[in-house]
């Protein structure tokens, strides 16, 4: 079987606004990812054991689940209990609250990562907790974070081909339609491998990029 | 600075039998302790006398193990609710943390800030200033310990001498009743010690500042204070004016510290 360049071609345009639900999901995804993630680092740290404990079961147990497993959960056996959603909604939470399990880790090295004389020097200070932390923790904390998370958004956009699994027409799962409409598989399953490669390679250089960045701005 | 004093007029602090442990090191041993309003008391003794750990326990950084401590007539750490006394809650912990501020030895500023923001960031937060007003008063006080020039600097872009006098500048800037000073020179190049203590040294002549300096910087003690307490584990061995205690210690403890760390020249005033 040889490439058929102009079928490639002309398969392009679905392709890429496949990609557009791809990155749809995974913009979305990690969004939920950030702000879930640093929701569950700062309920782990809690002073309350009613807080904590509950929160890292659930962060443990979704970290330890697959994926896949969690979309046909949220697809296929919530609708049973009358909680149906749209595929791209339903898949979308699904990676952003697996990636959360990860990204909370992140947050939660970057948190332990800041000297205890910056909690006492807030407390002589006499700020409130809700301004030590957005005043004084976070801001130092978050910079260095950011290629860390950054790697996860690459993690997700990848994944997220995981969506197909539950109907959401994303790259993959367009070409695996135009795969079994033209009976020709070659040339969109390769076009599709070849734009998740070109895009996560770019995100990394550019990611690279801000590493050195961070890196300068803390000498 | 002594006839300033009333010591009349009820302590702004005062200790209690207070104990505090850090598991089995008992730090401070039934405290018992009473500065005066606008008192400048200078700390000395050995390391881990406990000296520390008295600034922290008025500073709520350390929570003592027993006793009561009063700030301004009021209890730090407990609350009286039905004329008994109980833990204090954040609410009442915040409330007596406005009449306190504190440098410490490692300056702690807030390296993502820029010098004016570290002084200014808790008027406008804590007190409610507005900025203008916060940034006027941070000037002033970045001009009295001669930084007037560094306000658009990073911490990372000073030297040690420098950021310890942001930090004096930006504890300031809440106009705390009571000033606590933690061996702010001890992490500083000798070159840069001078600088420091001069800031110090005005304060002390110039505000009614209650001030409470932990130091081992002997010379600046005898000049400023009103009161030299030294301290061994965890008790004041002996509490006195700075002409008396250093020239004429009663208790051969003293003696024996004084020898080891002052200059062998008595003469020396």
């Amino acid at each position: 079987m040889t490439v058929d360049w102009k079928f490639a071609w002309s398969i392009l345009p679905e392709l890429l606004s496949g990609l557009l639900v791809t990155l749809k999901a995974s913009l979305v995804g990690f969004a939920i990812a950030a702000v879930l993630g640093l929701v569950f680092a700062l309920a782990r740290r809690s002073r309350s054991k009613w807080v904590s404990a509950p929160v890292g079961g659930l962060v443990e147990f979704v970290r330890s689940t697959p994926l896949l497993v969690q979309l046909f959960f949220f697809f296929y056996v919530l609708p049973q209990y009358g909680l149906r959603f749209p595929a791209f909604l339903v898949g979308t939470f699904a990676l952003g609250l697996h990636y959360s399990t990860y990204t909370s880790e992140v947050y939660r090295a970057g948190i332990d990562a800041i000297a205890k004389e910056q909690w006492e020097a807030s407390t002589a200070l006499n700020f409130s907790m809700t301004r030590t932390w957005v005043g004084v923790i976070l801001p130092q904390a978050i910079p260095p974070m950011l290629p860390a998370l950054g790697n996860y958004l690459i993690g997700m956009f990848k994944e997220s081909a995981q969506l197909a699994a539950i109907t959401v027409v994303e790259l993959l799962q367009t070409g695996k339609i135009i795969g079994s409409h033209t009976f020709r598989y070659l040339e969109p399953i390769t076009l599709v491998g070849i734009l998740f490669f070109a895009l996560s390679y770019l995100s990394a250089l550019a990611l690279r990029q801000l590493e050195v960045r961070i890196e300068r701005q803390h000498r | 600075m002594s006839d300033s004093i009333d010591r009349k007029a009820s302590p702004i602090i005062r200790f209690e039998q207070v104990n505090k442990s850090f598991g089995h090191l008992h730090v401070l041993r039934d405290l018992d302790l009473e500065v005066a309003p606008g008192e400048k008391v200078c700390l000395i003794g050995p390391s881990g006398s406990g000296k520390t750990t008295i600034l922290r326990v008025l500073m709520t950084l350390e929570k003592p193990n027993s006793g009561v401590v009063w700030v301004d007539g009021e209890t730090l750490w407990h609350k009286e609710v039905k004329g008994r006394l109980v833990h204090a809650d954040e609410k009442h912990l915040r409330r007596m943390r406005n009449k306190i501020g504190m440098v410490f030895q490692q300056f702690n500023l807030f390296p993502h800030m820029k010098v004016l923001r570290n002084v200014t960031e808790a008027p406008i937060h804590v007190l409610g200033m507005d900025r203008a007003a916060a940034e006027e008063r941070a000037l002033q006080l970045l001009d009295m310990v001669g930084l007037s020039d560094k306000v658009d600097n990073y911490p990372a872009q000073l030297s040690g001498g420098q950021q310890q006098r942001v930090a004096i500048a930006r504890a300031l800037a809440m106009q705390p009743k009571v000033m606590l000073f933690d061996e702010i020179t001890a992490a500083l190049d000798p070159e840069l010690v001078g600088e420091v203590l001069n800031v110090l040294r005005k304060l002390a002549h110039e505000t009614d500042m209650t001030m409470l300096i932990v130091t081992h910087e002997m010379r600046f003690a005898r000049e400023v204070a009103d009161r030299v307490l030294f301290f061994e584990q965890g008790q004041i061995v002996e509490a006195a004016t700075p002409d008396v205690l250093f020239t004429n210690p009663t208790n051969p403890r003293t003696r024996l510290f004084l020898r080891a760390v002052l200059p062998q020249d008595k003469s020396d005033g």
